[in-house]
């Protein structure tokens, strides 16, 4: 297969990008998107051009590292999943391809295609954990979870922190990724004394850190290759309300 | 050599000798720990466990990592789960039956004592998760489920649906985040280590570079903990992360560390086979795929090529229950990793390479419905069918073994430290407790219990004799090593030749997967051993680079234990022949300078509990 691709360039945070184009062939229909880029890049090498830069990592869609917006699409057509997940089988041969960065105020570009996401770190060190040293936790079996929480738990612990809901967002919120988290810790037993704390400190750093508000439109569960449920969302809302209301009442 | 070369194994019934370890080591007290200074190089769940527990307690604790977040360490990716001896399914488990499956598992090439010892641990391991919040799969009790994994007649694998490294990750994340709020653990991301610092004899501290920024910076420290992972991608082609290498280990072992076992490498039977000459990483499959699955063959090599619906039952060949009828599918990797060659070396392989053998879930599916798989395994059969485009539910998965893990690494004594003093090697990076072959599920288990219980037990040991004795990281020795590094990388860059470095990556890990790979002959190490030189000489005149290095040990161990198997040594029915007179033994190599060979150090394994036996899943 033979295609146009049209890639994001940029030296560094502080110079402007451009996207510029590059033509691939002989390319086969099981080759990963990822895999393209590295042909396409041992072909720059071989012409003294310089790479592009692109993250990635476990090539599998859990480690979240591969960040790419594919003809505006967060992590491409090929939903659920992430970039890396994509197959060139997916596109049709002779197709013009746009490859950009997740473009998030919040995600500052630190080269081509790639962002710097530690905002997302600032906000689970901000809550987003429960406080067990290791050493004084109960016997497993001693703090039973009813199957339909421990399973909500598990459906919200399932983000891969890969940030494709910001991008996806037009408002650039990241209130599908903390209220991942949120929800998560807040549908078990073991989550319940920090439970009022560690929402509000979590929505305050990811508003400091200038994410957008959340306004429903729900591009960010579209696109999440983990499948988080915009629900979750919902629910985000009403912890940070109780929370609220516990705090008002001096709890 | 540096330091010493003694396991130093507490004396004592076996039971009893992590107990009585603890009781008589040295202790640093709560208002002394602030005063060291603890590097950790890694953040999965071996260092990432370790730099949260020493946080915790109080010591001042650098951690680094080479991706974005701690969270994206390759552990994120596991996927079965992870072992432990709570004996929730009243089906006969015990400390003992999880020690004595994992030693049998190692085809006894492990410690004892260390093995007692993480039997013994694993179950505060799932208490510590369940208390952070990691959400295992449950009954609709409210109580823990379980599945079974290969190598063991119980049912004893805790799960977190197939993501149980991300959930377990993440605990061990969101630990080490908490720290950083606290500000005793200081993260260091895509900071790479590319040295390690030996002052007066002992490790302390680093050279590393920063990946965005290209600067080389030292950091003094009072010990220095490697977490760095196993060395399986010096296949190419494996189911790590592209980004796991063996530098830190690497370094290490190029600074005096014993590097232990290198030749015990495990093949996963499970995985996506490989599609064509780009493919840049191979897929696993679960495990706990086998509980349901099951694995054969067509019986006769014209059938080939058929679609497999039409091939008959009669005319299927179920090789692996119909070679070990007692584990059936669920027969240890090794074994079942051999087991799928050699049908494929007889010319019975399916899809278009001949290279992949069918796991087929049809009997499954008739028995609990497509539903329960879905639930079971659904994540899986979706990746499958993203990659091979097939699917699974309708069709078998294709399925052949590739590189997976790494049971050798950097040779430690019971308290995990190297003989490199105050160089303390943890999680897949060290070598110490799966022997030639590592059972499923119990890697995990063993990162997290060495982080999370043995080295904050066994490193105030160390640390109580080196109070105040942190060095300057302008100090010679420093200077030396980083310079090291200055070179290395000028040397690198001025070759400006003709070929990527992934194209030497890839011709170095066909010819370890073809010489060095499921089984090995004498000739064949002789020639790798042969060609390896060569391909180092071609790489240094004609790379073109904006990465690492690679590098690797010689392998000799002329006995076949587990998952290192000699074509030499091999029972009438071709399971492996160990060689128990000559080679009860770790094998510990000793870097002798660039260009010699390396000196063979051995440690004899004593058993004083389990008796050594041919290995049988029959
Ligand atoms: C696909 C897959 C599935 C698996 N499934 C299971 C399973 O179900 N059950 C099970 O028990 N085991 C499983 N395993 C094995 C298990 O996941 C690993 O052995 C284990 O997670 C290794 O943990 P670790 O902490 O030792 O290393 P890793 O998780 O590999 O972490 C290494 C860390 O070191 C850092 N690092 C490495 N080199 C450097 C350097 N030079 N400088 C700075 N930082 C560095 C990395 O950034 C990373 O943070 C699986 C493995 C794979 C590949």
């Amino acid at each position: 297969m033979n295609f146009r691709l049209r890639i994001w360039r940029q030296p560094n945070r502080k110079s402007p990008g451009k996207l510029v184009d590059y033509d691939i062939r002989d390319i086969s229909p099981n080759t990963s998107f990822l895999e393209m880029l590295d042909i396409l890049n041992e072909t720059l090498l071989g012409r003294d051009e310089e790479p592009i830069a692109f993250d990635s990592d476990c090539r599998e869609g859990i480690c979240g590292t591969c960040s790419l917006t594919i003809n505006g699409e967060a992590h491409g057509p090929d939903h659920p999943g992430a970039v890396c997940e994509l197959y060139m089988r997916k596109f049709r041969d002779g197709a013009t391809i746009i490859v950009e960065p997740f473009h998030v105020g919040s995600f500052p570009i630190v080269k081509d295609l790639v962002i710097d996401r530690s905002v997302l770190d600032r906000i689970v060190q901000a809550g987003g954990f429960i406080s067990a040293r290791a050493g004084s936790a109960p016997e497993a079996n001693s703090i039973p979870v009813p199957k339909h929480n421990a399973d909500l738990a598990m459906e919200a612990a399932a983000c891969i922190g890969c940030g494709a809901c910001a991008a996806a967002c037009p408002n650039g919120s990241a209130m599908l990724f903390t209220s991942a988290k949120v929800s998560h810790l807040a549908f078990l037993p073991q989550g319940d004394p920090e439970r009022a704390s560690r929402v509000l400190k979590m929505v305050q750093v990811m508003d400091a850190e200038g994410f957008g508000n959340c306004t429903n439109t729900y591009e960010c569960e579209a696109v999440c290759p983990a499948e988080i449920s915009a629900s979750f969302i919902a629910k985000l809302n009403r912890e940070y309300a109780r929370a609220v209301l516990q705090r008002s009442a001096g709890e | 050599m540096i330091g010493t070369f003694d396991a130093k194994i507490p004396a004592g019934p076996l039971a009893q000798k992590w107990r009585s370890h603890r009781d008589h080591s040295r202790l640093v007290s709560p208002n002394n720990r602030r005063k060291f200074e603890i590097i950790v190089v890694g953040s999965g769940l071996a260092g990432g466990s370790a730099a949260a527990t020493l946080g915790e307690l109080g010591y001042r604790v650098k951690c680094f990592c080479f991706q974005d977040s701690p969270r994206r360490a390759h552990s994120i990716a596991a996927q079965g789960g992870i072992n432990a001896a709570k004996n929730y399914q009243n089906d006969g488990d015990s400390v003992y039956r999880l020690f004595y499956d994992t030693i049998k598992g190692g085809d006894f090439r492990s410690r004892e004592a260390n093995v007692y010892r993480l039997a013994q641990i694993a179950n505060n391991i799932i208490d510590q998760c369940v208390a952070q919040g990691v959400p295992f799969a449950r009954e609709y009790s409210g109580y823990l489920a379980n599945r079974s994994f290969g190598g063991a007649q119980v049912s004893r694998t805790f799960y977190a649906r197939g993501q149980t490294g991300q959930q377990l990750l993440l605990g061990c994340y969101q630990a080490l985040c908490r720290q950083i709020a606290a500000d005793t653990v200081r993260m260091l991301p895509q900071t790479e280590m590319l040295d390690l610092v030996i002052v007066d004899g002992r490790a302390k501290g680093i050279i590393t570079r920063n990946l965005r920024s290209g600067h080389i910076d030292k950091h003094a420290a009072d010990a220095v903990v490697l977490a760095s992972g196993g060395y399986g991608n010096v296949y190419y082609l494996s189911t790590n992360a592209r980004g796991c290498n063996v530098t830190g280990t690497y370094r290490a072992y190029k600074r005096g560390a014993l590097f232990a076992n290198p030749s015990f490498t495990q093949i996963h039977p499970t995985c996506i086979p490989v599609s064509g000459e780009h493919q840049s990483k191979l897929t696993l499959m679960s495990e706990s795929l086998r509980n349901d699955g099951r694995v054969w063959v067509p019986k006769r090599k014209e059938n080939r090529e058929k679609v497999p619906g039409e091939i008959p039952e009669a005319d299927r060949d179920y090789y692996l229950e119909r070679k070990y009828p007692s584990y059936g599918n669920l027969a240890p990797r090794d074994i079942s990793s051999r087991a799928a060659k050699e049908v494929c070396d007889e010319g019975r392989g399916v899809g278009h390479s001949g290279r992949g053998v069918y796991l087929d879930f049809a009997d499954a599916i008739k028995r609990l419905g497509e539903e329960t798989i879905r639930e079971r395994y659904g994540n899986l059969f979706e990746v499958y069918e993203k990659i091979t485009g097939e699917d699974a539910y309708k069709v078998p998965m294709r399925i052949y073994p590739a590189v997976h893990y790494t049971m050798g690494g950097l040779w430690v004594d019971y308290d995990l430290m190297s003989n490199v003093p105050g160089l303390f090697v943890i999680g897949e990076a060290n070598f110490s407790d799966h022997g030639a072959n590592r059972l499923g599920a119990s890697a995990l288990m063993q990162g997290l219990a060495d982080g999370y219980f043995v080295l904050p037990n066994t490193l105030p040991n160390y640390l109580a004799g080196q109070m105040g004795k942190r060095p300057s990281p302008d100090c010679p020795e420093f200077r030396e090593a980083e310079q090291n590094v200055h070179a290395r990388i000028d040397r690198l860059l001025k070759v400006n030749g003709t070929r990527s470095l992934d194209s030497f990556h890839r011709d170095l890990g066909l010819l370890l997967w073809e010489k060095c790979g499921m089984s090995r002959h004498e000739n064949g190490l002789r020639e790798a051993l042969q060609k390896i030189p060569e391909l180092r000489e071609e790489f240094w005149r004609d790379v073109r680079v904006l990465g690492s290095d690679e590098d690797f040990n010689q392998f000799e161990r002329d006995e076949s234990a587990g998952a290192h198997f000699r074509e030499e040594h091999q029972t009438p029915d071709g399971e492996a022949l160990r060689d128990d007179e000559r080679h009860a033994a770790v094998f510990a190599w000793e870097f002798g300078g660039d260009g010699q060979a390396p000196k063979l150090h051995r440690e004899p394994l004593h058993f004083e509990t389990v008796d050594l036996t041919q290995r049988s899943y029959k």
